[in-house]
């Protein structure tokens, strides 16, 4: 097992580096030049190549490549082409917001969508899994910004007892903080649990026809045991995964959420920048979000092992 | 056991009550002294003379001084320097006011401002065209600038007073002397605001300190000009994508000011007694620029049936919609601008598809493509490009609508290859109207062709012999006529075409006061009333 979780984390590099070196030459292959949109308008061609001499976009694309790549050998991940900021600082500014988000929507969800995938499949047939199944369809169905939009109306244009948009860091205060976290975690939970309960009461519903959960009923198991115990062990491989893929969905891709709330995340960060072509920005993030991936993939093959022992790599 | 389910119990509700504590410590407002301002756009970038984009404008005026600055009727009136001129008109002498000092504690100096006009003469279009005419710009002393010109003209006080993009802020020396195509690493400016560098996040926030050193002028504040006094401690801008978001919180209280809101969400702010709404600046004018490289728009004749197809009111009504916020305006140098003229603007203000038709049979029209890139991502360019494409067609045109992103659309029109090889034939774009307020810093009319031209490219002789006449008269009735028979000229030669003008609504919260109204969004002078 350790040698395998070694062996994955030293092919974790290459890969990283090589979907950075994809979209390093996608995104300038894409048409669209930073130095117009600094140049403006009315730039002549000149004002243009001036600028574009400046910020080094003149070199050939293998020499912009090679100094890529050894600057992020040394640590430094370059300097946004738009506002001259380090592209670490800026990603760094911008990962506490999303983090935040990420982790308290998932611990949410998990709270929430699995007990809620396992009673639907329980009761299943029944009142109560119809009504899970109506408020999955409902929730994976409407869209985050109706959701976070009839959020706001309600609890702060219309109650007045929560924010309608901001962040502040966990550093200046925790009620401040979860005070400004409640509705967009709520909007994301919402929508998340839907799709995760509804997962769980299908991967459950597949295992509670088996013989050694008959076998465990017959022998006089409480329900609760069969249920979490038996059932959900053998039924939370897939659940994992969707967890997994949702965790790194969370951290790279929740731009509409962190729009209506005016979150700074990482997901705005991303578009903005590749509205802009800011070069050093968008591979700076798509690197993270490499490792990211990568290390959600190799959690959850740990994962599978710690929940079922006949996984073996 | 009962002893322990109450001790649980009890640390439950305390954690509780302590939670809750902790939540109502954290809800208060931001200080009373702080103003919460969303802007119309995010600020990314801090030179002033990088781009011209009205956010970077607006940053800079914030910790930027200006020597001289227009006022509310439109008058050059001193700001950190007076001036004197010789009785030829060729030597100007700027003198600094006293007490001027950097954000870093060094006076200002005439040579900072020395540099600092040459930096803005290198790109700004009206600073070009004054240094052109400049036969030295030097520092007689610590406080003393002058500027002596090659031939004699009253353009210089307009060009250096001039409000909008690009301004010539002064800068410190050091700073000045970067070249122009690169940004400056430093926000050191003398104004009566500081950049707050440390709280500094692009596209997220940017916040600016009171200059406690300041020193504003004794005259109450008038437009750009008068005194520029700080009343609050800090003012922050928070960038916000979302226009409903930023209504929303502006409605809750959670911002004080947000400078443009849609006109489909004034309903939601125009009867809320805590929020009040108004025009604050005279607004922008949608243009239709033409490609004059390539046909069709290599022919004036063709530019003009393009003129009469358009219809300023059917662009109008789809991207603004109610009539209280936009006009119809053929003005080259704006409704509202003292050089207002509707002279030879009869071809735009109707569309007359048939006429255009007729036009571009006489013209000898082959059925060449219009290549229109369209941005779809720019939420004022993206109604009128459709309008625009769509008068066109009806007006005999064979038009191709290419919607892209922004970004994608700034290299195109930068290009001058033929259309069919990534070029383009029109743009429909929009212009502020302080920048389109004389013949010499609206943009659109720069004739010089492929050497110094403006977008399009447009090469016209007598244009750019009408705009040195104008840069060199002598006196406003003598700049009034001569503006009107170049708007003639650029309405005959179909130069471009306005589309209409309209206005931003601002709104802002009751509770603050000081509301200075400018041709840019300033926060001097603003307080929050007690």
């Amino acid at each position: 097992m350790l040698t395998y979780i070694a062996l994955r984390v030293g092919s974790a590099l290459p890969v990283a580096v090589l979907v950075a070196l994809i979209v390093f030459l996608l995104v300038r292959l894409t048409p669209g030049d930073p130095a117009a949109i600094l140049a403006g308008e009315n730039a002549s061609p000149e004002q243009l190549e001036a600028i574009r001499l400046s910020l080094g976009l003149d070199q050939p694309l293998h020499r912009q490549m090679i100094d890529w790549a050894g600057g992020i050998l040394g640590g430094d991940f370059g300097t946004s082409i738009i506002s001259q900021v380090p592209v670490v600082t800026m990603i760094g500014q911008r990962l506490e917001p999303t983090l935040s988000l990420t982790l308290i929507t998932f611990c949410l969800t998990i709270l929430f969508a699995i007990p809620l995938g396992v009673l639907a499949a329980w009761k299943h047939g029944t009142a109560i899994d119809r009504g899970v199944m109506v408020f999955s369809i409902i929730g994976f169905s409407v869209p985050v910004f109706v959701l976070g939009y009839t959020l706001i109306q309600i609890f702060s244009i219309r109650l007045g007892i929560l924010p309608v948009q901001g962040y502040r860091p966990v550093g200046e205060g925790l009620g401040p903080f979860l005070y400004r976290m409640v509705l967009p975690a709520l909007t994301l939970t919402l929508a998340f649990t839907a799709l995760i309960a509804r997962m769980t009461r299908t991967s459950m519903l597949s295992v509670l026809g088996e013989d050694y959960i008959r076998t465990a009923r017959a022998k006089g198991a409480a329900e609760p045991r069969v249920l979490f115990r038996h059932a959900l062990k053998n039924a939370f491989v897939p659940i994992v995964t969707i967890l997994g893929n949702s965790f790194a969905l969370l951290i790279g891709g929740v731009v509409v959420t962190e729009t209506v709330f005016n979150l700074p995340g990482i997901g705005r960060l991303t578009v903005e920048a590749i509205l802009a072509r800011d070069y050093p920005v968008i591979q700076g993030v798509v690197l993270l979000m490499s490792f990211v991936y990568l290390g959600i993939n190799l959690l959850v093959d740990i994962a599978y092992v710690v929940i079922d022992p006949r996984i073996r790599y | 056991m009962p002893g322990s389910t109450t001790s649980v119990l009890r640390k439950i509700t305390l954690t509780a009550l302590a939670a809750a504590s902790m939540l109502a410590a954290g809800l208060g407002a931001a200080s009373a002294e702080t103003l919460k301002v969303v802007a119309h756009s995010a600020l990314r970038v801090l030179d002033p003379m990088m781009a011209g984009a009205y956010i970077i404008r607006n940053h800079a005026y914030m910790i930027f001084d200006t020597l001289l600055a227009t006022d509310a009727e439109g008058n050059i009136r001193p700001q950190m320097a007076d001036w004197t001129v010789s009785d030829d008109r060729l030597t100007y002498v700027f003198t600094l006011r006293g007490g001027l000092k950097w954000h870093d504690g060094q006076p200002v100096t005439a040579e900072d401002c020395v540099a600092s006009l040459k930096r803005w003469g290198a790109k700004d279009a009206a600073g070009q065209v004054l240094m052109a005419n400049t036969e030295s710009l030097t520092a007689l002393d610590d406080r003393r600038i002058e500027l002596k010109l090659k031939a004699p003209n009253d353009f210089v006080l307009a060009a250096i007073g001039k409000p909008s993009s690009f301004v010539p802020f002064m800068m410190p020396k050091r700073l000045a002397e970067v070249p122009v195509n690169q940004p400056i690493k430093e926000m050191v400016g003398s104004g009566p605001f500081k950049f707050d560098q440390a709280a500094f996040n692009p596209g997220v926030l940017v916040a600016y300190d009171r200059n406690e050193d300041y020193v504003p002028r004794d005259e109450p504040p008038s437009g750009l000009a008068g005194g520029k006094v700080a009343k609050v401690d800090r003012v922050e801008w928070v960038t916000m994508p979302d226009p409903q978001t930023a209504v929303n919180a502006l409605v809750s209280g959670e911002v004080d000011y947000v400078e443009s809101v849609p006109v489909d969400l004034l309903p939601i702010v125009e009867n809320n007694e805590d929020v009040v709404v108004d025009l604050l600046d005279p607004g922008y004018q949608i243009t239709a620029v033409f490609n004059t490289l390539h046909p069709p728009f290599d022919d004036p004749k063709k530019r003009r049936a393009a003129l009469a197809a358009f219809s300023q009111k059917d662009v109008m009504d789809a991207l603004i919609g109610d009539p209280r916020y936009y006009k119809l305006c053929g003005a080259m140098f704006g409704c509202g601008n003292p050089l207002e003229t509707d002279v030879g603007s009869e071809i735009v203000m109707k569309a007359d598809p048939e006429a255009s038709k007729a036009m571009l049979a006489e013209a000898g029209y082959r059925n060449e493509t219009v290549v229109i890139p369209h941005p779809t991502d720019l939420v004022l360019l993206r109604a009128p490009g459709i309008v625009g494409a769509d008068a066109l067609k009806k007006g005999g045109f064979n038009v191709d609508l290419q919607s892209k992103d922004w970004q994608t659309v700034l290299g195109q029109i930068a290009s001058r290859e033929t259309p069919d090889k990534g070029g383009w034939n029109m743009l429909i774009t929009l212009l502020g109207v302080p920048d389109m307020a004389n013949p010499i810093i609206n943009e659109r009319l720069n004739a010089k062709g492929t050497n110094g031209g403006a977008m399009g490219w447009l090469g016209d002789p007598k244009l750019e012999e009408m705009r040195a006449a104008f840069a060199a008269s002598a006196s406003a009735d003598e700049q009034k006529k001569l503006a009107e028979e170049i708007q003639a000229y650029a309405y005959e030669q179909a130069v471009y075409a306005p589309l209409g003008q309209f206005f931003r609504v601002t709104a802002w919260s009751s509770s603050i006061d000081g509301i200075v109204r400018a041709p840019v969004t300033l926060f001097w002078n603003i307080e929050k009333k007690q």
